[in-house]
């Protein structure tokens, strides 16, 4: 797939280098575990960065919120209190884990820019509800923001490449980028829009090859309202279907996705799409295995992938690690951090493992 | 089976890429003047039927030139023939003769065991 | 013969009639034109509508009438600076300098630039291309695909760059919608088994025997029309087109897949025309040339002896920028025949 003209290069953004304060997210543990200490651990130990985990962090609000179960005025205080976490550590560059938190926090910034009013207020309620003051940041990226810049400098520490091991020839990647990350306010994100690079520039770094298809843009179907009500879930999992359908003619390797709402859509829904109707999307019946940007860049460091989470995913990842040739030991797989055998759990009946 | 609490939505869209428009072919070799509709409205603007049921024969031709025909042999069978579409259409296109047209087709397409 | 000296920058259709008309009356005219031969935009032209006329005549017509021994034309001078000095005006570009006592800016327009609209993929993609493009190949007798293949489904987008408030044009270009339906109707003569769509906001047919030209398309040629913009525009795996729209008229999303996908550009000033347009403070909106009235004393401008003709002011057809030069070139000549 050629593309003659790259937008991309006319939307950068500024992005700190150094001194970071990090905000987990909610679910991105529970559903890709190793993610957060991965990256962690590639600021720390591979880029000699500082970055600060507070314990005290606590949720944005954004899935209360784009549910409208919290109202704007409580998230903009809770983003405040967080802000004010951020000043105590003495740091000035927020980094949250989580794509609607970024896109949150960059609402919450916006609003204050135009309604200087709302910030007084906010001030007023942090001040009242705990005693705290707070200072907007100066920058707020996002953790694959952060890959991104850095993307070269990595490649020079890096093991793997996204190669197929047999064939020489770059893996087929297929990206998605979060909604909230730059269809919101596309000067926030690289490459604006239409064409977002965050992703599409590691890829192109480490060797692989980014996959165009006809729905590359369209929204996974998370959505919060309508996934957090069972009866809504024909909806979203519709929408996942379609980019699926629009994507298996190119025969990806694998999917990169840098939101924990969509990386847990496509690799779950792939299950629920074979179970229900018997449909998968690859040619060996096994799936397309979906990464995160972290457990990519840790899967290419030479990562252990059972220390990364891979034996969480639903769509099983070996196929993969086997084509870039990672070396792993498959016992160790279902053996906790403890050294005690956690048990198998029960095959899909549909999608291969 | 697994009770799920949900089914994938079905997609409501006019696919071209899948629709069979050579039915909207075949009307047109027997009424050519279908050719010439503009979509203006004037023939469900007068039309009896749209006044107390959500009949459209303008959203009738539409659908069935896109190759939509579920429900349309249901709808189609709506309309009165009193010829007042006939009578203020400003491309002279001969809206009666389609509505009994497409009637004859639909019937056609449902001996074919075509899914309407 | 009249010592009254016009210069007419612009050698497209308006400065080309004008510079006739004002010949034809006796006074010298000296007709500057960038490119290294006249006609401006109807060089590319194929067939003019709405009633196809050869435009490759109409242009050799209109060039030959320049053999006359009171115009002076000089081509391949991009003039850059404009301005009064005295009661004479000075056209000059770096290597030359002209004097004239009346100046006629026919400047005309450029083509909007398709690339500003990412989401179409024009640029990005092999098969989006824009009218002018298609209307070129037309010349060549052959439309092909990038993979040299004829195609056998394409679509027309009107009002791409024209009516746009993210472009910055609200304006419409007049004459995309019968241009698209010349074009249509163009490719199912050389194709008669194509199937074409086009998709339109509105199908504004003002002129003359357009509206019967678009009734044609649909009788005769079976050209169909599908109400409702494209969102976006993808490539597949086999380098066709995916499209994503509307049909407003059912009310329901419609999804196409296309060998080629033609964008209807529209018009906006050319660079010359908002230069020396700015020079001289008659910039209007969007940096056409402002006249000093749009229904009458539209050829004038606030600047005495500075005349306007054509797409300089705003998109017109071929026939009314013929019919405008025309009507300058008269008001040229009343305003050297008050002037002492």
């Amino acid at each position: 797939m050629e593309i003659k003209k790259h937008y991309w290069n006319e939307y950068q953004k500024e992005i700190a280098q150094d001194d970071y304060f990090y905000e987990r997210s909610c679910i991105r543990q529970t559903f890709f575990p190793g993610s957060e200490a991965t990256f962690l651990k590639i600021l720390r130990k591979e880029l000699g960065k500082k970055i600060v985990d507070d314990p005290r962090i606590h949720t944005c609000t954004g899935i209360g919120y784009h549910s409208d179960i919290v109202p704007f005025d409580t998230t903009q205080v809770i983003c405040a209190r967080l802000f004010s976490l951020m000043n105590g550590a003495g740091l000035k560059n927020y980094v949250p884990s989580c794509v609607t938190s970024f896109g949150i926090f960059n609402e919450v910034v916006e609003t204050w820019k135009h309604f200087p009013e709302e910030l007084e207020k906010t001030r007023e309620n942090l001040r009242k509800a705990t005693g705290r003051e707070f200072e907007i940041p100066d920058n707020i990226a996002h953790p694959s923001d952060i890959i991104y810049n850095f993307r070269k400098e990595l490649k020079q520490k890096m093991k793997y490449r996204l190669v197929n091991k047999e064939t020489g020839k770059p893996l087929k990647v297929v990206e998605h980028i979060g909604c909230h990350y730059s269809k919101i306010f596309s000067e926030q994100s690289i490459g604006g829009a239409e064409f977002p690079h965050v992703l599409a520039g590691m890829i192109e770094e480490w060797g692989g090859e980014v996959v165009d298809y006809p729905e590359r843009r369209h929204c996974c179907g998370f959505g919060f309202r309508q996934y957090l009500i069972m009866a809504n879930r024909g909806y979203s999992i519709a929408n996942s279907k379609k980019k699926f359908e629009s994507m298996k003619p190119y025969k990806p390797d694998f999917i990169v996705t840098n939101c924990p709402g969509c990386a847990m859509f496509m690799d779950k829904w792939q299950y629920t799409i074979a179970e229900m109707e018997g449909i998968t999307y690859d040619d060996y019946d096994k799936g397309i295995p979906v990464l995160t940007y972290e457990e990519m860049t840790g899967m290419l460091l030479g990562y252990n992938p059972w220390d990364i989470g891979f034996q969480i995913h639903q769509v099983q990842t070996e196929q993969l690690l086997d084509k870039i040739g990672i070396e792993y030991d498959p016992q160790d797989k279902y053996v906790g951090v403890s050294g005690i055998y956690l048990g198998e759990p029960e095959k899909p009946k549909n999608l291969g493992c | 089976m697994k009770e799920w609490g949900y089914k994938i939505l079905k997609p409501r869209v006019i696919d071209l890429d899948k629709a069979d428009t050579s039915w909207f072919n075949k009307l047109v070799e027997k009424v050519p003047s279908a050719k010439k509709c503009v979509m203006c409205g004037a023939c469900s603007a007068t039309c009896s039927v749209s006044k107390f049921t959500d009949f459209s024969f303008r959203q009738c031709h539409i659908l069935f030139k896109h190759g939509q025909f579920e429900n349309r042999a249901g709808e189609l069978d709506k309309c009165m023939l009193c010829g007042k579409c006939n009578i203020v259409c400003p491309q002279g296109v001969n809206t009666r003769t389609v509505i009994s047209q497409m009637r004859l087709f639909l019937a056609d397409m449902k001996n074919e065991n075509t899914t309407l | 013969m009249s010592e009254k000296k016009i210069i007419i920058i612009g050698g497209g259709p308006a400065g080309l009639e004008a510079a006739y008309h004002l010949a034809q009356q006796n006074y010298k005219v000296t007709l500057l034109e960038k490119e290294l031969e006249t006609g401006g935009h109807i060089r590319m032209d194929v067939k003019l509508f709405p009633d196809f006329e050869d435009a490759s005549k109409v242009r050799k017509q209109l060039s030959d009438k320049m053999n006359h021994p009171s115009i002076d034309l000089k081509t391949g001078i991009c003039v850059n600076s404009l301005f009064q000095e005295g009661d004479k005006w000075c056209v000059k570009n770096d290597n030359n300098t002209f004097y004239g006592d009346a100046v006629l800016l026919t400047t005309g327009f450029e083509t909007f630039d398709a690339s500003r609209k990412e989401e179409l993929g024009y640029g990005i993609y092999d098969n989006v291309i824009t009218s002018v493009e298609f209307e070129a190949m037309l010349k060549t007798g052959k439309i092909l695909t990038s993979d040299e293949k004829v195609p056998q489904r394409i679509a027309f987008l009107n009002c791409v760059g024209s009516r746009d408030e993210k472009v910055g044009n609200h304006y419409c270009s007049r004459v995309c919608c019968i241009n698209g339906v010349k074009l249509a109707v163009c490719f199912k003569e050389l194709v008669p088994n194509a199937e074409v769509y086009c998709f339109y906001i509105d199908m504004r047919m003002t002129g003359q025997q357009y509206e019967e030209l678009y009734r044609t398309s649909q009788e005769k040629y079976g050209v169909n029309f599908i109400r409702g913009r494209i969102s976006e525009a993808a490539s597949t795996f086999n380098k066709r087109i995916q499209l994503k729209s509307e049909d407003t008229l059912a009310g329901l999303p419609l999804r196409i897949t296309v060998d080629m996908l033609v964008l209807m550009v529209g018009m906006e000033p050319s660079k010359s025309t908002t230069l020396l347009a700015g020079q001289n403070d008659i910039k209007g909106a969007y940096g056409f040339a402002a006249s000093l009235g749009i229904n009458r004393n539209d050829n004038q401008t606030l600047k005495e002896g500075l005349f306007l003709a054509g797409t300089c002011k705003r998109p017109l057809s071929f026939r009314e920028t013929i019919a405008d030069a025309g009507a300058a070139a008269i008001q040229i000549m009343d305003f050297l025949k008050k002037a002492k």
